[in-house]
């Protein structure tokens, strides 16, 4: 018994003084991100990666679901039990940066020249707040139309030649829908999910071909109720009420949907690929988005890490290297490997040209437009309930569409006043 | 000290335990709350101001809020009398079986055994539009046209509302049925012997007896639909209480205000505003419902 504590004691001690030790030597910073295993995974090499570069330096990984996320990472950094760097939507980073939440990083590691010459425009442009950039990202997305090569030889069409133009986009989705005896929908041929990329897809996408311009340059006003805004947005709720192709929520949503194979064509991002590659018997492809009138547009998004506010000293230089780290080419090109989400290095994805899937998304950034959100939920809101005015309460496009051009240009005067 | 003394201190220190945790879980956030009400606080705010009834206003002028009160109306007063309307019934044939009392009870109490997240995910299924909803394909091959049950703006609200009666059905009918059993025989046969028909003995002696039971309930059932969300969240698309708010009650208004925009100001004022209507209507009901009564 006494021998036991004492042996216990001396544990106790060899412990206590080699944590000491190790605290004199380590710096020890944490790194937040939302559950998905691949991720987590890559995360655990990279990080084990960095630490055999790095000496002195440990990082630790949390990670929590996706649906909490931002509520843990909102409850938690406020009450000073955050993350030191932590990994967040594009989206968000107005109203964290705006709070004060994020730090800038330093300019002599993070100059928006640096920026310009090794990322995409649209990534150096949301990155930067009043001339000063607060976070920097490893990936990229864009969205591309997805479809069912099994379906559309069912359908008669040819399953390696996806519609190239609008135009031939809805009569594709005509062929590819199926109604029961009594006009049902029991195969959606093209899925239109607002709440998922739609609202994203008639924003940069749709006005845009029609000849709109959602945001002016500042993105302070929001002009996507013009006369050719609007028929981009009749475009798309036309394929509800007339054509009836598809319907939000459809067998759920559009992932949903399309897995169970109960759906021919969807818009949908390159974050999806892993998702689809792993459902058996899922013949799909992946096809630039329908142009029109010769234009192409597409929406990119990122997630992006950013170093936490009051984060000082040993961290803050530890924390500097490992986003330095995670930004490096050979990182991204690790990510696009085992992710699949596009490289946000511009020159890095001269390889991947010939790739069958990973080419398609790759040429969307050629022209796409990173929304500048400041409340992507209640952005996201106001043009799902705009696209269910008018599919279940036959409300007119036009006057919809300038009531949530109002509304949203109140919630962005709201944000910046 | 005496004997009496010591079981009652004895008594006073085990009830002790809980009085502290309900004053640390229940009672002090909840004044926390009252105060907060009254502030600007953000959760991603650094300051906090104490900005005056400002946050009622607001929410008074946001016809979200307005829209989310008046669903909640609607669940609670289309709810609970029909669950109390429903179990009542249920409960009175109970009693009258010879035999399979305990299955059919048992059948009756799953639902609400049964962790509502599940109920609620199961149900939107089969509520589901065609070619995936059961209900839809049994109206189909019974040709009849299909229904658009959680994706219309005057269905969905119903649907939900039908799914918690279900639940809550068995919880009633079991609270019922255990206070018919407690109806002295005595007094049903007295009544009996002095001539009184099946609808008398029901209407003079049966209901006047389980109004304790009643009043139970009514207000158990009442706070229930007042404060209902998980079916909402679980049911409606995308967790919003859509579609276009139609399905929105005040519990899912100030979750998602507290949480999805972080406005934890005007959160607690509209949860100041849910508690004020759930205390006016449970002080209501047992003013109408708690007579003395005379055996």
């Amino acid at each position: 018994m006494n021998r036991n504590r004492i042996g216990f004691a001396a544990l106790l001690v060899m412990i206590l003084a080699g944590a000491a030790i190790a605290s004199a030597e380590d710096v020890e910073i944490t790194y937040w991100q939302y559950f998905y295993e691949s991720k987590v995974n890559l995360m655990n090499d990279l990080i084990a990666k960095f630490e055999a570069q790095n000496p002195g330096i440990k990082v630790e990984q949390v990670t929590f679901p996706y649906e909490s996320y931002q509520q843990k990472v909102a409850a938690s950094i406020p009450a000073g039990e955050g993350p030191d760097i932590a990994n967040l939507f594009y989206g968000w980073m107005p109203l964290w940066v705006k709070s004060g939440w994020i730090q800038p990083l330093p300019q002599s590691e993070f100059s928006s020249d640096w920026f310009r010459k090794n990322f995409y425009l649209f990534v150096a442009e949301s990155v930067n707040f009043d001339g000063k950039n607060y976070s920097v990202p490893t990936a990229v997305r864009t969205l591309a139309l997805i479809w069912n090569k099994k379906l559309f030889r069912e359908a008669g069409l040819d399953p390696d030649s996806p519609p190239a133009t609008l135009d031939q986009l809805l009569a594709y989705s005509k062929k590819l829908s199926k109604y029961d005896a009594q006009g049902n929908l029991i195969q959606a041929g093209l899925l239109m999910q607002p709440s998922g990329q739609g609202h994203s897809y008639i924003r940069e996408v749709l006005v845009r071909q029609f000849g709109g311009v959602p945001y002016s340059a500042d993105a302070r006003k929001v002009s996507y109720a013009s006369p050719a805004g609007i028929a981009g947005f009749k475009w798309y709720t036309d394929r509800i009420t007339q054509d009836k192709v598809g319907y939000p929520n459809f067998a759920t949503d559009d992932v949903t949907a399309f897995k169970a194979q109960k759906a021919a064509m969807n818009i949908d991002g390159s974050f999806r690929i892993a998702t689809l590659n792993a459902v058996k018997d899922l013949e799909w492809a992946a096809a630039e988005l329908p142009s029109h009138n010769g234009v192409k547009s597409n929406y990119a998004s990122f997630w992006t890490n950013g170093i936490v506010d009051g984060v000082k000293g040993k961290k803050l230089e530890a924390s500097i290297k490992f986003l330095k780290f995670l930004s490096s080419p050979e990182v991204q090109e690790l990510w696009l490997q085992k992710i699949g989400e596009l490289p946000a290095t511009p020159s890095l994805s001269e390889k991947y040209k010939n790739d069958p899937v990973i080419s398609v998304f790759l040429k969307g950034l050629a022209s796409a437009h990173a929304t500048a959100f400041v409340d992507e939920a209640g952005q996201r809101t106001l043009l799902v309930d705009a696209v269910d005015q008018v599919a279940l309460k036959k409300a007119d496009p036009a006057a919809v569409l300038k009531d949530a051009q109002a509304k949203e240009q109140a919630l962005i005067d709201a944000f910046w006043k | 000290m005496t004997l009496a003394n010591k079981r009652a201190v004895t008594a006073y220190s085990f009830l002790v335990v809980p009085l502290i945790f309900f004053i640390g879980v229940r009672f002090g956030p909840m004044l926390y709350m009252m105060g907060m009400s009254l502030t600007d606080w953000g959760l991603l705010r650094k300051t906090l101001q104490f900005i005056g009834p400002a946050n009622f206003e607001k929410i008074f002028a946001d016809p979200v809020f307005v829209q989310s009160l008046k669903n909640t109306a609607r669940y609670s007063l289309f709810g609970a009398p029909t669950v109390i309307a429903l179990s009542l019934g249920l409960a009175l044939m109970l009693n009258v079986i010879p035999k399979g009392k305990g299955v059919f009870r048992l059948i009756y109490v799953l639902p609400y055994i049964t962790p509502v997240v599940a109920v609620s995910w199961v149900w939107r299924w089969m509520f589901q539009t065609p070619p995936l909803g059961v209900i839809n394909a049994v109206l189909g091959a019974a040709g009849l046209p299909a229904m658009e049950f959680l994706n219309s703006t005057t269905q969905a609200l119903p649907t939900i509302l039908a799914v918690n009666v279900w639940v809550e059905l068995g919880y009633c009918t079991t609270v019922f049925l255990a206070g018919i059993q407690t109806i002295p025989d005595e007094i049903v046969e007295a009544a009996r012997i002095d001539g009184a028909a099946s609808a008398q003995v029901l209407r003079k002696i049966v209901l006047p007896l389980l109004l304790p039971v009643t009043l139970f309930l009514t207000i158990i059932e009442g706070i229930q639909f007042l404060r209902i969300f998980t079916q909402v969240y679980n049911m409606s698309f995308q967790a919003m209480g859509g579609p276009l708010e139609s399905t929105k009650s005040v519990a899912l208004y100030i979750y998602q205000k507290a949480f999805t925009n972080f406005e934890m100001g005007i959160a607690a004022s509209a949860s100041l505003v849910l508690f004020g209507i759930i205390m006016a209507v449970t002080l209501l009901q047992m003013k109408f419902f708690d007579r003395k009564l005379d055996y």
